[in-house]
């Protein structure tokens, strides 16, 4: 059996993804459309939040992807820091902007849903804090690759970056845990059941997440084949300028 | 078919409309990238062919 680096092989890499690419693709966009419209136009309003609780399928995937985006680029920059394994790297940088991207979209859609049912769009609750936090960390970790022209520099001082980041991210994950106070309510999507939404809100959320996790996925395989070409490129580019 | 979102619809679309508009810049700008350093490598690749 290959070993599981042999996969992450920078050429072996390319060849995989290239065939697995399309269909991920293809998979996340039918989940994804499939959850939303489920979602939307197929459940009921729920009896205390009315209609905005059409925003629970965008809100809760879109947090979820935020959070475990960075514990994924958290693992890459520990496979960089012990092994040095360049496509680990740059597969921490191309899943960032996702992250970021995902971030937004969880304090975007909770300040408007928090208008109506909080009566504000803001509050410093601790979990809504810790976001906005990860949020900034995500900016941070960007400006920090775009900072530095050496890229095993800027992917050592990232990757630290990222584990001083992690404390965020499960800050965000657990603050409702650890501090009873505050606005937001505990988990809604969990595998413990009696935990959960009802089930004609969960079933659409689990699709919808579904569609969210591998849409992510195809973003963080798509810019990471960027960036290998990238760098191949620069090294291209650079032999070139020695060579007058 | 559409759903009577009654007074919160604001809220709604507002919500769907920026997640789309983040999502959809997103993928775009993710493509583009890909597609213009996919162009520069393979130019730079038959340079290096050319000239040895």
């Amino acid at each position: 059996m290959a070993s599981l680096w042999e996969w992450a092989n920078p050429r072996k890499f390319m060849a995989w993804t290239d065939k697995a690419l399309p269909v991920i693709a293809i998979a996340a966009a039918v989940l994804f459309l499939a959850g939303l419209i489920w979602g939307f136009f197929f459940t009921p309003d729920d009896y205390r939040q009315g209609a905005t609780v059409k925003i629970f399928y965008i809100h809760v995937p879109s947090a979820m992807i935020a959070i475990n985006a960075w514990l994924m680029m958290l693992i890459a920059s520990l496979i960089w820091l012990i092994r040095r394994h360049h496509v680990s790297a740059l597969a921490a940088k191309a899943a960032a902007p996702v992250g970021m991207i995902m971030t937004l979209i969880a304090l975007a859609s909770g300040a408007i849903w928090g208008k109506p049912m909080w009566g504000t769009y803001w509050e410093w609750d601790p979990r809504l804090t810790s976001f906005l936090i990860l949020f900034l960390f995500y900016v941070g970790y960007l400006a920090l690759w775009e900072a530095i022209e050496d890229p095993d520099t800027a992917a050592d001082l990232t990757s630290v970056l990222c584990l001083v980041g992690s404390v965020f991210a499960l800050l965000s994950r657990y603050a409702v845990n650890f501090w009873n106070q505050g606005l937001h309510q505990g988990a809604s999507l969990s595998l413990d059941k009696a935990e959960n939404v009802a089930d004609v809100f969960w079933y659409p959320a689990l699709v919808a997440l579904a569609g969210f996790v591998l849409l992510f996925l195809a973003l963080v395989l798509l810019r990471t084949r960027t960036e290998i070409r990238a760098r191949r490129l620069h090294a291209i580019e650079m032999r070139e300028r020695v060579q007058g | 078919m559409m759903p009577d979102l009654g007074k919160y619809a604001g809220d709604v679309f507002a919500a769907y409309g920026i997640t789309f508009v983040l999502l959809g810049g997103l993928i775009a700008l993710s493509l583009l990238k890909s597609a213009k350093v996919k162009k520069r490598l393979k130019s730079a690749e038959e340079r290096r062919k050319t000239n040895g």
